[in-house]
């Protein structure tokens, strides 16, 4: 339960700093203020400014709109895509269509999603969408394995078994019977690939893959720092300390409600 | 036209006495480009220069650290009333590295290979006016223009007319054999060259027993290596903004020189909004110079108001024509049919220059109205979409070659500034040979293009070299693509 809170409370922090940078910042991001350039931490600008004159402050809170936005949409994709072909491999499992997906999804899931992304960046060009594309296509086969090996089992059970002499059909049983009992795994899965999401928009945007300037995101604030970092070392701790906690955070919020929903594990602890 | 690009990555040089059995004769000097192959006079790479320049090949005149013309391996010269022949008179006893003698045919040689038609050289608008060339006995060349040149002893003092000799010229991208101070020794591909001294040089020998270059491309690990003392310079140093600590630390000393880089954003002439004057003016006078300056370059650069190097005598302030005024521009995009501005592109190559100096303009634009979508491209992407496909809106590159004004009357080049007189002024300013009437065509020339605000001038790059205090020699101005190590030494 404490591994819950502290990912939760962790978690709640950068997800409300980025819903307030929607209708107000400390400072304007967009605005330029070079005379007040690389200033230390303290004073009107608590995180200190940038090499333009930014407010850090302001930047990682719009960076963490940034790199939520990217998360959510996705794991968002690779659950809308991935959890039904799951579903469905599972329903038609030992067939063709069992095989044809999920050798489709071995084949997606032996490129890493850096790859995947330098070569959509390099078709369609750097940008923040195809940063959640790429992202979210690698996702699909982490749902659709966690889908089918969940469903298999669920398959066996008796009230499966028992809606299917009652007449149902495999899309209804998948829906109605299924779906509903692998909510909780896709929901701690969904936890981790956030975390997992996050990481990879600030590893491509630190490539220069991900959101382009004048938008800010924790990446590009990493690799933008590194010439300056002797000069002004504040540059790069905070979109750091900004990405491991908000990483800790989900991945401890992962662990606590894998603990909390997970009914093998509640049993063996009660 | 390559080379300008090239070289606006800047060049590092870096010099490691680190060894300490021969500190005092050796030293490593880096840079971030490493050349393609080291034929000077068969591609445009601004590295082959850097690294072979004065060290290895001398052409017939040769810059000083000034930009001045000064004697190569011609000694004297003898110009006809007319200014169409030029009679050299070589040094004598002059041998290549092979051991080979330098005559008049090998001058002949060169420059018949250097404007030759299946020539790579790339700069053969140098040679253009040369009607002919011969050997008059072994040590006089006499060469006939077809007109009248001003510039014909500044244009032999380039990298690219050097002298080679046809014995070795096979080898040449490999094995480069010269006249110079420096023999070639090794190539480690991806790593280092390295020069040692020749022995047997005309002039004053060098003073250093070995120069390796080394090529160090990524700003933190130059940083890095400088810090360590693993080198003793960085010539033309990448990152500026960690001079501030070199010139902090007395084991550095930071040279501040001028180089002959024009830093403009250019303009796409042929681009439907940017067609329009106005909308240039308005982008001109929307972007606030100093501030570029300061928030990219933190604080090294001149800001320029016209295409031409503030050094140049010729220069004309013209900062005046596009001053800083928001409102100003406002109203004029408005005038042009914009009053809510537009969105264009704005595309950025890989020097900091650009790419910070690029958000910079992009948050000035939007002050304006204009929505720039910024794109970074690597170097090759850049050439292959802006320079050659005239894919772009904006761009902000640093045209390093020197007196290069010219650019502007060729309608194909890149910005694509097509207007018929100025074509018809640099035409006369190519074949008049009055250093007066040249001056005030130069001056013209600069005043046109400004007040057609073909591009926005930004600011003349500065050459911010960091070498370690002792090593004393290295040019802090770039009158060209040169590191001159020729007269580079360990202060006692």
């Amino acid at each position: 339960m404490r591994n819950l809170i502290i990912g939760l409370s962790l978690t709640a922090v950068f997800v409300a700093a980025a819903l307030i940078s929607f209708l107000w910042t400390p400072f304007d991001v967009t605005k330029f203020d070079i005379p007040n350039k690389l200033q230390a931490p303290g004073g009107a600008h608590i995180f200190g400014t940038d090499q333009f004159g930014r407010d850090i402050f302001s930047m990682i809170m719009v960076g963490a709109r940034t790199s939520i936005a990217v998360a959510v949409v996705a794991v968002g994709i690779g659950m809308a895509l991935g959890v039904p072909l799951g579903l469905a491999a599972a329903a038609r499992r030992n067939t063709w269509a069992d095989e044809l997906i999920m050798r489709g999804n071995d084949l997606v899931f032996a490129f890493p999603s850096l790859v995947i992304a330098i070569m959509m960046t390099a078709v369609f060009g750097a940008s923040a969408l195809n940063a959640i594309i790429a992202i979210g296509i690698f996702n699909i086969p982490v749902f659709a394995r966690l889908t089918r090996s969940a469903a298999l089992s669920l398959w066996q059970r008796d009230y499966v078994m028992s809606a299917r002499v009652a007449g149902k059909g495999p899309v209804l049983i998948s829906v109605e019977h299924i779906l509903p009992n692998i909510t909780n795994l896709l929901i701690v899965q969904g936890t981790i690939q956030f975390s997992l999401g996050i990481l990879a928009e600030a590893a491509l945007s630190y490539i220069g893959l991900g959101a382009q300037p004048p938008l800010p995101s924790w990446g590009r604030m990493l690799a933008e720092s590194q010439t300056l970092i002797s000069l002004a070392p504040h540059l790069a701790l905070f979109p750091g300390f900004a990405i491991v906690l908000t990483v800790l955070g989900l991945n401890l919020a992962g662990d606590g409600l894998r603990d909390l929903l997970d009914p093998k594990l509640r049993e063996v602890r009660t | 036209m390559n080379r300008s690009i090239f070289a606006g990555t800047a060049i590092a040089a870096l010099l490691t006495g680190g060894i300490a059995i021969a500190q005092s004769s050796s030293a490593t000097v880096g840079m971030q480009l490493e050349p393609p192959h080291l034929d000077p006079t068969g591609a445009a790479a601004g590295a082959i220069d850097q690294v072979t320049y004065s060290n290895v090949f001398e052409g017939l005149t040769r810059f000083g650290p000034d930009g001045a013309v000064n004697p190569g391996l011609a000694e004297s010269w003898e110009i006809s009333d007319d200014g169409t022949t030029y009679t050299f008179k070589l040094r004598s006893g002059v041998t290549f590295h092979d051991g080979t003698a330098l005559d008049a045919s090998d001058v002949v040689f060169s420059l018949d290979r250097a404007r030759a038609d299946d020539s790579t050289n790339a700069q053969k608008a140098l040679f253009e006016g040369i009607e002919s060339v011969e050997a008059v006995d072994d040590t006089t060349v006499k060469v006939t223009l077809k007109a009248p040149q001003g510039q014909f002893l500044f244009n032999m003092a380039w990298g690219d007319a050097v002298i080679v000799a046809p014995e070795s010229i096979e080898n040449i991208q490999t094995k480069p054999i010269g006249t110079g101070a420096f023999k070639f020794d090794n190539w480690k591909q991806g790593d280092s060259i390295s020069l040692v001294k020749n022995a047997d040089y005309w002039g004053t020998p060098a003073k250093l027993n070995e120069v390796t270059f080394k090529f160090i491309s990524d700003p933190t690990a130059a940083f890095a290596a400088m810090m360590a003392q693993d080198i003793d310079a960085f010539y033309s140093y990448p990152a500026p903004e960690n001079l501030v600590q070199f010139d902090a630390d007395p084991r550095f000393e930071v040279l501040e020189g001028s180089t002959e880089g024009e830093t403009i954003l250019a303009m796409n002439n042929k681009e439907e909004h940017f067609a329009n004057p106005l909308v240039r003016k308005a982008v001109s006078m929307a972007i606030n110079r100093d501030a570029i300056i300061d928030g990219a370059m933190f604080g090294y650069g001149t800001p320029i108001g016209t295409h031409f190097a503030p050094h140049n005598p010729d220069y004309v302030d013209l900062l005046g024509n596009s001053p800083h005024d928001p409102e100003a521009a406002k109203a004029l995009l408005a005038e042009a049919g914009y009053p809510d501005g537009f969105t264009t592109t704005l595309k950025l190559p890989p020097p900091s220059y650009a790419r910070r100096g690029g958000e910079i303009i992009a948050a000035q634009l939007r002050e304006i109205g204009i929505q720039t979508e910024i794109s970074n491209l690597e170097w090759a992407q850049w050439l292959e979409e802006v320079f050659r496909g005239k894919d772009f809106g904006l761009t902000i590159v640093s045209h390093t070659e020197p007196f290069d004004i010219g650019i502007y009357a060729r309608p194909e080049y890149y910005f694509q500034y097509d207007n018929a007189d100025f074509q018809a002024l640099i035409e006369k300013l190519s074949v008049e040979n009055d250093p007066e009437m040249r001056s005030s065509m130069a001056k013209e020339a600069q005043k046109m293009i400004s007040d057609d605000y073909v591009n926005a001038y930004l600011f003349q790059l500065a050459l911010t070299s960091v070498t370690n205090a002792k090593l004393q020699g290295i040019w802090n101005n770039a009158p060209t693509q040169a590191v001159d190590m020729t007269a580079v030494g360990w202060a006692d």
